[in-house]
């Protein structure tokens, strides 16, 4: 017998701790990427996003004409922009209001995304089509237009843009939660507990909403990426945050007048975007593979 | 008969709704817009013109109607800083549009096919995920830091590219490749993912086992089937691009609906912003519909209840 053997044979009285201890071990390969990108994503998004009042070396509004592009170096890490700001700490504090747009986007996009999702879906009926309606009109506006046709009125402000990707970012919650519910709606297990005499609410909340909320997990990754994209977008036609805010896209369109001297100055802010956007992009597949259990077993 | 006549009235309440969020538009402008528009200081005799070309001194019904009314009759409006009707305005950059979407499009497509195509005959070896790794970072590629990038590259060091004007083919080259990179990124994975399956399906199998030449296989048997979905997503990327083609246009000063939009919103001259993002709506719109025939057209088992 080899040696390895008897002690998983004696091993099943002391069942609670080694295997808490021995289950990273296990994890499945797309758990371990989930684990892997979320700990990438908050160790280099989030965490510098959240620190950034104690990790900018200058005040990223502080401008300052005569130290205006300068090369890194010393006084400045990454170089100064046009106006003389400190782009890293600018980045620094971009990081913070890409996060803050992400999250707050999602937040709300997603609470009432499901809200309509599920009662849609529960409800069935003329309720069900008029929201559904109501998803494929906003829909007929494509990509960015709505959020660019809603700041052009609103006007610009960090609050505004949460607005204006709300509009549209609930629709795609609302969509994948209804259709979700449908399938689950006539699982036998909920069927068993109506014909115990659940209430309409214990149903849906109880019963349904736990067991449709994994794709809407994968759609909110997918969903911050867009966010911090379509905030990027909008920042940089002049539409997003107010003039002289720190966000990546207004430092991408100032960096644009200054892209001969000091191509740098566009260099950072874009690279940034993109490392963020793929990470949320790829976390979300990643929690696709994970949280589809044909995929899982296999 | 009948799938194109349900099509075709499906699209109605979604027009509808397209024409009433934009009439509400104006009416989302915090404070008063004749303000916004001419600024607090102007003259009353101004206001009282603007406020009548505008019709909001009438009821918000009346307003409605007449609103509707006019826009069917494809009356857009009056611009109040060109003071041309809108329509117009618009008929003019169209083609510009138009031009650079279709430019993207081809460049997307003549780049997505053969890459999805190799990756799917090569699956699991270097050259699929070379490909990945193309679609995975183009997709995260902004197109406001592209567009950039490459007038940096290609027009200033290297000047073999011209910019900010429209014009020949040479002009079309930058702003083109900054739209569909995108797009192509997204196609290359599908087509990828389409041709995979359709590999793996029994009438490859049959086809091979007849003896047919492998050539014949993957582009008559394989690649006709592998297309369906990746029509479709060109249809619906349309509108993808054409949200994008207003950033791109804003970076090559490309004389399209993009910057027509763009600058009626820095000029808060509402009726052309309206009248901008209406007609892109009904566009995608209209696109999606047109997909949506289309992939009857090809794949008859769409058709069938």
């Amino acid at each position: 017998m080899s040696p390895s053997a008897p002690p998983r044979i004696e091993a099943p009285p002391r069942l609670e701790a080694p295997a808490r201890a021995a289950r990273p071990r296990h994890l499945s390969r797309p758990a371990r990427r989930v684990l892997a990108l979320g700990a990438l994503l908050g160790v280099g998004f989030c965490l510098p996003a959240l620190l950034a009042p104690w990790l900018a070396p200058h005040d990223p509004l502080a401008l300052d004409l005569l130290d205006a592009l300068a090369p890194p170096g010393t006084a400045h890490l990454l170089g100064s922009d046009a106006q003389g700001g400190d782009i890293l700490s600018r980045l620094l504090y971009g990081a913070r209001i890409s996060l803050l747009v992400g999250v707050a986007t999602v937040s709300v996009s997603a609470t009432l995304g499901i809200a309509v999702g599920l009662l849609a879906g529960y409800a069935g009926g003329w309720s069900e089509q008029a929201a559904m309606r109501a998803v494929d009109v906003l829909l007929a506006f494509p990509g960015l237009l709505l959020a660019i046709a809603l700041v052009a009125v609103l006007g610009p402000g960090l609050g505004n843009v949460v607005i204006a990707l709300s509009a549209l970012g609930w629709t795609g919650f609302a969509r994948l939660v209804r259709g979700q519910v449908l399938t689950v709606r006539a699982r036998d297990y909920v069927l068993a507990a109506e014909s115990l005499g659940a209430g309409h609410l214990r149903l849906m909340l109880r019963h349904i909403l736990p067991n449709v909320l994994a794709p809407a997990v994968v759609q909110a990754s997918f969903g911050i990426a867009g966010a911090i994209l379509s905030e990027a977008s909008l920042s940089f036609l002049g539409l997003g945050v107010p003039a002289g805010t720190p966000s990546w896209g207004a430092m991408l369109a100032e960096g644009r007048t200054v892209l001969v001297e000091a191509p740098l100055v566009s260099v950072y802010p874009g690279l940034a975007i993109m490392a963020v956007v793929l990470g949320f992009n790829l976390l979300g597949d990643a929690l696709t593979d994970w949280l589809d259990p044909r995929r899982r077993e296999a | 008969m009948t799938f194109l006549l349900q099509r075709l009235l499906w699209t109605l309440p979604i027009l509808l709704g397209v024409l009433t969020i934009v009439f509400f538009l104006l009416h989302l402008v915090p404070g008063d817009p004749v303000d916004v528009m001419l600024g607090e200081q102007a003259l009353p005799a101004d206001r009282a013109q603007m406020r009548a070309a505008l019709g909001l001194e009438r009821p918000l019904g009346v307003q409605y109607a007449h609103y509707l009314a006019r826009t069917v009759r494809g009356d857009l409006g009056t611009s109040f800083r060109q003071r041309r009707p809108v329509a117009a305005l618009i008929a003019e950059r169209i083609p510009a549009t138009v031009e650079l979407m279709l430019a993207a499009m081809a460049i997307a497509i003549a780049l997505a096919l053969p890459l999805g195509l190799l990756a799917a005959l090569h699956h699991g070896r270097w050259l699929d995920q070379l490909a990945s790794g193309f679609a995975v970072l183009g997709v995260a590629t902004p197109n406001f830091w592209l567009g950039p990038l490459l007038i940096l590259a290609f027009a200033i060091k290297l000047d073999w590219l011209p910019v900010n004007e429209r014009g020949g083919l040479a002009h079309l080259v930058l702003p083109a490749v900054t739209l569909g990179t995108a797009m192509a990124a997204l196609l290359s994975r599908m087509t990828r993912t389409a041709l995979l399956e359709v590999l793996g399906e029994d009438y490859i199998r049959t086809a091979r086992a007849k003896g047919l030449p492998e050539r014949h296989v993957l582009f008559v048997h394989a690649l006709r089937n592998a297309l369906i979905p990746v029509v479709t997503v060109i249809g619906l990327q349309v509108g993808v691009l054409l949200s994008g083609a207003i950033i791109t246009e804003s970076i090559f000063d490309w004389p399209g609906l993009g910057t027509l939009l763009l600058g009626g919103i820095y000029g808060r001259d509402y009726p052309l912003v309206q009248g901008c993002i209406l007609v892109i709506a009904l566009t995608y719109v209209t696109v999606n519909l047109l997909t949506d025939l289309a992939y009857g057209w090809i794949d008859p088992r769409i058709r069938r209840p």
